[in-house]
């Protein structure tokens, strides 16, 4: 039950959100997508800020359909805008409660000293106005008000697109905590890839108003028809634990599903969840194992796709271990030199990794 | 003593006159908060197409010579007029030439003075906060309430200020609508013509100076406070 089924359509001014896709209502969920995509709206329809024609379900509750409309304050949701959105005339206290004293007290399931200590908000308290704060904290505090209405799904608009980089450092703990400590599912909307990248579980690819893609993060990220495959950054996904440190070198290594990863050390316990990026430029192949390579991550691949990309450039898909899929961008020329085929077995080279 | 003697100048009538201006203000403009904060509303957020129509009939007094709009008031509120037979049969008389005559005279006189300050501050408030209470749980009411209210003191309390002042500066529809009665409708302005007609100039300057120095502090304490209340709101 813990789905959101959502099915809009909407003509704007510059484009028609048609939007129809299934996403689970666990984890993070990314939309996805070039601005003037559509992802924000397709939030504000899931929020019930703006009204399109289509139906919405959510954990089995129809919030919207033909007949149906449950308006905005009736949808047990949180929302974070791009801009902390704070209400100047309030305090800090004032801001964080005002959506807490709206619920029922049975519904009060996340509680305000809870949020106050998870968040690093208590030094803050105090505060009569909420206009000296600086962008961070405004955005803590947002999120911290979102939170205390105990909503049953998150709904953040580019909360970081705003901040500056220290800012967005200040806050990425926390959305990733969200992920780990709170069980609140969150759908999330961004353009940037390595946030996506670092946060999300789900990803719900948009372009032009539609849905073209969703699915588990991995799985779409390996795939190479989809717009992400040309972005500079493309590359994999590797969900993996923490299996062994090597003091000696200072190197980590994290295990997947018939494989592993020398990582530069972590100090998280064995067993941890940790995710690795591993990128399309940073991998490259060798048909034969290499001799004498100063390369630490050296893996026995098999090449299930090839796909031209522009004049010069192919992407290959691997997949190594069990099931885990890498990428590979290298030049039409090497493909041709190494006579690369899909099918083939080959030795993929991982020069750099970064955990997320 | 010089001031005691030319407080002499004012007649018992003079006070009266004063405490009238100040009762008319007051009632008038607590009649207008209630009237033009949900009218302003209203302007700031309807997409009908009549809201410039209605905006151009609130705004009519800011160009329309009193004594025209004086005139019209007491026609309908008149022996003939619409209003004039609805409240005859409600019991209450007729209301030209009464304070209460005056009061309705006055809310429509000061109307656009009230309304579009708040109309100005709704709109600069903006669809945001209002999304947010929406989200945060508020229903409409409770989102006007805690929400936009809050954010519009700036314009409520210029409103509050211009229709208070707007009021106490009203000549040519008291004349019109209400006469010279002393105690009921002859109001400062009135009193004050009175006493250049009768060359009391001793009279009409203690009357005339006073509204002077009163325009004078109220702009003064609207542009001052005007300016730090502006800040807070953004």
């Amino acid at each position: 039950m813990n789905v959101i089924r959502a099915q809009f359509k909407m003509q704007l001014d510059s484009f028609a959100l048609d939007a129809d896709f299934d996403a689970p209502a666990t984890g993070v969920t990314a939309l996805f997508g070039p601005s003037g995509s559509g992802k924000t709206t397709l939030l504000r329809c899931i929020a019930g800020l703006e009204r399109a024609a289509g139906s919405l379900r959510v954990n089995g509750e129809t919030w919207q359909d033909d007949k149906i409309f449950m308006p905005v304050h009736k949808r047990p949701l949180g929302y974070v805008y791009q801009e902390a959105s704070l209400f100047p005339h309030l305090s800090v206290r004032a801001n964080l409660e005002y959506g807490y004293k709206r619920i029922a007290p049975a519904e009060r399931k996340v509680q305000l000293e809870q949020v106050v200590e998870w968040l690093g908000l208590s030094h803050l308290m105090a505060r009569g106005d909420v206009v000296s704060l600086s962008g961070g904290e405004r955005q803590r505090v947002a999120i911290g008000r979102a939170l205390l209405t105990s909503p049953r799904i998150l709904l953040m608009d580019e909360p970081l697109s705003a901040l500056d980089s220290n800012s967005k450092l200040e806050i990425l703990p926390y959305l990733e905590g969200l992920h780990y400590e709170l069980d609140i599912p969150v759908f999330y909307v961004s353009h940037a890839m390595e946030e996506v990248a670092r946060l999300a579980d789900h990803l719900v690819l948009m372009n032009q108003g539609r849905v073209i893609a969703s699915g588990e993060i991995s799985a779409i990220l390996a795939r190479l028809d989809l717009p992400t495959a040309q972005f500079d950054d493309a590359g994999a996904v590797v969900e993996a634990v923490v299996a062994r440190q090597d003091e000696t070198y200072q190197l980590t290594r994290v295990d997947f599903a018939g494989g592993f990863l020398w990582v530069g050390k972590v100090e998280q316990p064995f067993g941890t969840r940790v995710r690795a990026r591993v990128l399309a430029r940073d991998v490259s192949i060798a048909t034969q194992a290499p001799q004498g390579s100063s390369i630490n991550n050296i893996l026995n691949a098999r090449i299930e796709e090839i796909r031209d990309e522009g004049a010069d450039k192919v992407m290959v898909r691997m997949q190594v271990g069990e099931a885990q899929m890498l990428l590979s961008r290298i030049t039409r020329r090497s493909r041709d030199h190494l006579g690369l085929l899909e099918g083939m077995y080959v030795c993929a080279q991982v020069k750099s990794v970064a955990l997320m | 003593m010089v001031i005691l003697n030319n407080m002499t100048d004012l007649t018992p009538s003079d006070l009266q006159a004063i405490w009238l201006t100040l009762k008319l203000a007051s009632v008038t403009t607590c009649l207008l908060l209630l009237i033009a904060t949900p009218l302003a509303w209203w302007l700031a957020h309807s997409r009908k197409w009549y809201k410039g129509l209605m905006a151009a009939v609130v705004a009519l007094p800011l160009v329309l010579p009193p004594t025209v709009l004086g005139f019209y008031l007491l026609l309908v509120m008149g022996p003939h007029g619409v209003v004039g037979d609805l409240t005859n049969t409600l019991g209450l008389g007729r209301l030209p030439f009464t304070f209460y005559g005056l009061v309705v005279g006055s809310v429509f006189f000061s109307m656009p003075f009230a309304v579009q300050p708040i109309q100005n501050a709704f709109e600069a408030i903006g669809k945001r906060p209002l999304e947010v209470a929406a989200t945060l749980r508020a229903n409409a009411w409770d989102r006007f309430f805690s929400v936009a209210l809050p954010l519009a003191r700036p314009g409520l309390l210029t409103a509050i200020i211009l229709a208070f002042a707007h009021t106490v500066g009203e000549f040519g529809v008291v004349l019109m609508l209400g006469g010279n009665i002393e105690g009921e409708t002859r109001v400062l302005s009135v009193a004050i013509y009175n006493h250049v007609e009768a060359m009391e100039y001793g009279a009409a300057h203690w009357l005339a100076g006073g509204m002077v120095l009163f325009s004078f502090i109220v702009l003064l304490g609207l542009y001052l406070s005007g300016g730090k209340l502006l800040k807070v709101a953004k």
